[in-house]
């Protein structure tokens, strides 16, 4: 992988490791603790079915370098978004104004240790014909379509980007990677009498566009839509207060980024301000709940070779039986710390600092049959698809919408609900954990996670959750 | 065509006239080849901004960042097929290739009747200054001077205040060109300056964070740093302590900073993309009421020094002052040119969305409101994504305060609200005079008749 980010970035702008050599030499001068480069080119590429018909295309290119320097607990930054050798030192000179020293030094690099690869190196945005992605998002149009005739609109979205990344850093790194990432969402309107709703499903990761071809693949998302919206037609209002909640496998572990994830970043905890922080060893789960953040999984949609620092990607324990143990971290936060840094260092582009950020994290499976768990309720409801969350990581409170719930009574399942709000404490969520099934499972692929202001591709997951208190937001 | 240089990092500021030049130059290098590559239609937005920003923490530099950023998007027309591509380095041989691709992409894409290019004559052709440049002479100590005072005035202010997540300035230039086959070409220029701070409280009943923020056209004009920073501190200090509200409904008071929001997904839901789409609750409401009576909504695109206020829209079409909303009735949708088309309609000039949209009408003041509403719920900040276009079905995560005979009482988090969009904006009791003049929808204080809280 290395070989080929190299001579995408650096062989086809005439740099070689002397001219890398030299620009690192100015990052490495007096009072300056770690300073890198990050060669980036992503290529993306979209199609998007509406209304019947392919109406869009786009194809989009982006590369440059990011040069940061790090003094202490500052980082001088700055960046150009072409490679060649005069942008590069420009911009080596912005970032060291973080010192005032102007004194320069001397960097050795050589090429890093392999990481395991996690995925292919091939470019899905290359692979196959223009006239085959138009057929695709035609055919899965008029299979939509067929399944319920209640299905009014029908948008389909398909999308692959390739991301070539070299990192050199004056802690000695020279490294790289090669990273696809493909992608089909399915959305679906659908109407009955009065009544408009809508239904979603898609997926991904970071594997070749022909398995998202594959009929088994997109048939499975196009059910799942339009299930969705048929059930959302009959949702009635959902009921408002503090209630046990039962969360469905896969994509409601949304609940763990939110409440758990963002809590236990390296940034959030050095600086004082998580609703975690000093709290390594403490009780925050029931001893049933073990979480991590795992970014080695075979072609996931939040995994990695390497981070976006050089650190070969890990999978990080943060909450064992119960006991907080790990947080995740860039290198920045690790020296301040003084822990590892555990593979978690991310960016958006070449054009945003790395900080602290999750790749796929997930509970492991507990003991319970999910219908065990359902049926242990006796006033409660059963959520089992969210639109994504939010936190406020110094109080710890967290939301997530659902988007596809239904009432339990008695310990069985009613009727659906209308979406709405769930509101927790993160630190306290997990102690209010009744019962973990064994069905883990992770989310389909459709993951993106945002952090001051940057966005990240991330994976999420877990078993079927029964928590015994959470505040629901509806009207009724 | 002569050569693309890259300008040198602070070009923008020094010499707007020549990065206009440079980028109406690489913007008809672009057409022309659209053209000698078969596009019947083309159109091409250019970009190019400098920032410098500081961040400071603890009183300690935390990052100094120098951000350069350009970026193109060229969209083509052929036989009523669109291909678009970008990219965000200008070299010649990059926008050589995306100019290439997207013609690629076109020949691929199905005919679309509704695509194309807005019709010439609708083309902007005065183009006033609107008062939106004023590049500052700052270096990056004054920036980072300015900061440190921010930080330190909110960190004074109490002694609870014992962490801080930092504060930061920031300053900015950007140049914008957009041009298409018509022969029309339009270009803007416009600078922001903005200040932020952050701190967190802590008290025996737990920690807290809430910032504030400023953010002008010219630097002179940003509140003073020792505001903002115990503009922060007073935020954040009146989170301490909070606790749940019983479940039940409640009028809600939705402070500026998030009344704007509720306007904005009325916006949205009177836009041309979902409308055509199927994907509102308002389809069809021309002439509905969808305020009370007293309310109008006013767009003034061209408002002198507003923050988003442009002569032409992202189609190039001229902008104009027209109301949105009148005496509570909806009198026009949002529409660009293509959404316009989808529905069978005329453009509104609103490709990008509303510019400088004012709330107009009989206003009181926000402590007038708390005690119109007597009990209830004062909202300061919502959460997550729970918001339905298509039904209209609300609910949010929320925390704010909670009022008693017209007076804040203490403190609420961990709570959600809900109701219909509908519903909440055609009963709203009343509009503050609070308005925030720092964004794009202008609005202050909006009270709510009713929502359904959900807390213990």
């Amino acid at each position: 992988m290395f070989e080929i980010a190299r001579a995408q970035l650096l062989d086809a702008s005439g740099l070689g490791q002397s001219e890398i050599e030299l620009a690192m030499g100015r990052l490495a001068g007096q009072g300056i603790d770690l300073g890198d480069l990050y060669f980036q080119r992503r290529v993306r590429e979209g199609w998007m079915l509406e209304d019947g018909s392919v109406r869009q295309g786009n194809w989009d290119v982006d590369q440059g370098v990011g040069v940061r320097a790090i003094a202490g607990a500052g980082t001088g930054f700055a960046y150009a978004d072409s490679i060649s050798l005069p942008a590069l030192l420009d911009a080596a000179d912005s970032a060291r104004a973080i010192t005032r020293s102007g004194k320069t030094g001397q960097v050795r690099v050589q090429q890093s240790a392999l990481a395991r690869q996690r995925y292919g190196e091939q470019d899905p945005t290359g692979q196959g014909q223009p006239s085959d992605r138009v057929e695709l998002l035609r055919t899965i149009d008029a299979y939509v379509r067929s399944l319920d005739q209640r299905v009014s609109q029908v948008s389909v979205n398909l999308s692959a980007s390739h991301e070539a990344i070299v990192v050199a850093s004056t802690d000695g790194v020279l490294t790289g990677d090669v990273r696809p990432l493909v992608r089909l969402d399915i959305r679906v309107l659908m109407e009955e009498g009065d009544r408009r709703e809508q239904g979603f499903s898609g997926g991904g990761g970071r594997f070749a566009l022909e398995d998202l071809m594959d009929p088994e693949t997109w048939q499975t998302f196009a059910s799942q839509a339009v299930r969705q919206g048929a059930i959302n037609l009959t949702a009635e209002a959902a009921p408002a207060g503090h209630m046990t909640v039962v969360l469905g496998p896969g994509w409601p572990g949304v609940l763990l980024h939110e409440a758990i994830g963002h809590g236990l970043e390296g940034d959030f905890n050095r600086k004082g301000i998580s609703a975690f922080s000093d709290r390594i060893g403490e009780r925050v789960a029931t001893e049933e709940c073990t979480i991590v953040d795992d970014g080695t999984l075979e072609q996931r949609r939040g995994s990695l070779n390497i981070d976006d620092e050089g650190t070969p990607s890990g999978c990080t324990t943060l909450i064992e039986n119960g006991r907080l143990v790990g947080y995740m971290q860039d290198k920045l936060n690790a020296r301040l710390m003084g822990v590892q840094p555990t593979g978690n260092g991310r960016r958006e582009s070449f054009a945003h600092l790395p900080m602290p950020r999750m790749t796929n994290t997930y509970m492991l499976p507990g003991k319970h049959d999910p219908g065990e768990i359902i049926a242990s309720v006796e006033d409660g409801i059963y959520a089992v698809n969210f639109n994504g969350g939010q936190v406020d990581i110094t109080s710890g409170k967290f939301v997530f919408a659902a988007s596809e719930a239904y009432r339990i009574r008695n310990g069985k399942l009613g009727g659906a609900i209308k979406g709405a709000t769930l509101i927790g404490n993160g630190p306290d969520v997990l102690t209010r954990v009744g019962m973990v099934g064994n069905d883990l499972e992770l989310d389909s692929g459709v993951g993106v996670c945002g952090k001051e202001g940057q966005s990240v591709p991330v994976g999420v997951g877990q078993p079927t959750l029964r928590i015994d208190g959470l505040t629901v937001g509806g009207t009724a | 065509m002569g050569q693309v240089q890259a300008s040198g990092i602070t070009a923008i500021i020094d010499n707007p006239d020549r990065e206009t030049e440079l980028l109406i130059g690489i913007a008809q290098r672009i057409l022309d080849r659209a053209r000698q590559g078969g596009a019947d239609q083309a159109e091409v937005g250019i970009s190019s901004s400098l920032a410098r920003e500081v961040g400071v923490r603890l009183g300690e530099i935390e990052v100094l960042e120098e951000a350069r950023d350009r970026g193109v998007r060229v969209t083509v027309y052929r036989n009523h097929c669109s291909g678009s591509a970008s990219t965000g380095d200008l070299r010649p041989d990059v926008i050589d290739e995306c100019v290439d691709r997207a013609l690629a992409i076109a020949r691929h894409t199905q005919p679309d009747k509704a695509c194309g290019l807005a019709n010439p004559e609708w083309m902007a052709r005065e183009f006033p200054d609107l008062d939106l440049w004023h590049p500052a002479d700052l270096g990056i100590q004054d920036l980072i001077d300015r900061a440190l005072i921010m930080e330190q005035a909110g960190r004074d202010a109490d002694e609870r205040i014992g962490n801080s997540e930092g504060a930061s300035v920031s300053t900015e230039a950007g140049i914008g060109v957009y041009a298409n086959s018509h022969g029309f070409i339009g270009s803007s220029r416009g600078t922001r300056h903005s200040q932020s701070c952050v701190l967190i409280a802590r008290d025996d009943s737990g920690m807290q964070r809430d910032y504030d923020w400023d953010s002008s056209r010219r630097f002179e004009a940003l509140a003073r740093p020792e505001e903002t920073g115990t503009g922060a501190a007073r935020r954040v200090l009146r989170r301490l302590g909070a606790r749940r509200v019983p479940t039940g409904p409640v009028p809600v008071l939705f402070a500026p900073e998030v009344a704007r929001g509720l306007i904005g997904h009325m916006v949205g839901a009177v836009s041309g993309g979902n409308l055509y789409r199927r994907s509102s609750y308002l389809l069809d409401s021309v002439g509905d009421v969808v305020l009370p009576e007293w309310a109008t909504l006013i767009e003034q695109p061209r408002l002198p020094g507003g923050p988003a206020s442009a002569c032409y829209d992202g189609d190039g079409v001229a902008t104009r002052e027209s109301a949105l909303v009148a005496d509570g009735k909806l009198l026009r949708y949002v529409l660009s040119n293509y959404s316009a088309r989808r529905l069978g309609l005329t453009t509104t000039a609103n490709a990008g969305g509303v510019r400088n949209l004012t709330l107009a009408g009989p206003s009181r003041s926000p402590e007038q409101l708390m005690a119109e509403m007597d009990t209830g719920l004062l909202i300061t900040e919502v959460m997550g994504q729970g918001v339905n276009l298509v039904t209209g079905d609300y609910s949010r995560g929320a925390a704010g305060l909670w009022v008693e005979n017209g007076e804040i009482a203490w403190p609420a988090e961990e709570i959600t609200i809900a109701g219909h969009l509908r519903d909440m904006l055609g009963n709203l009791r009343g509009a503050g005079s609070d308005i925030d003049q720092r964004r794009s929808i202008r609005v202050g204080s909006l009270l709510v008749d009713r929502m359904v809280v959900a807390g213990q």
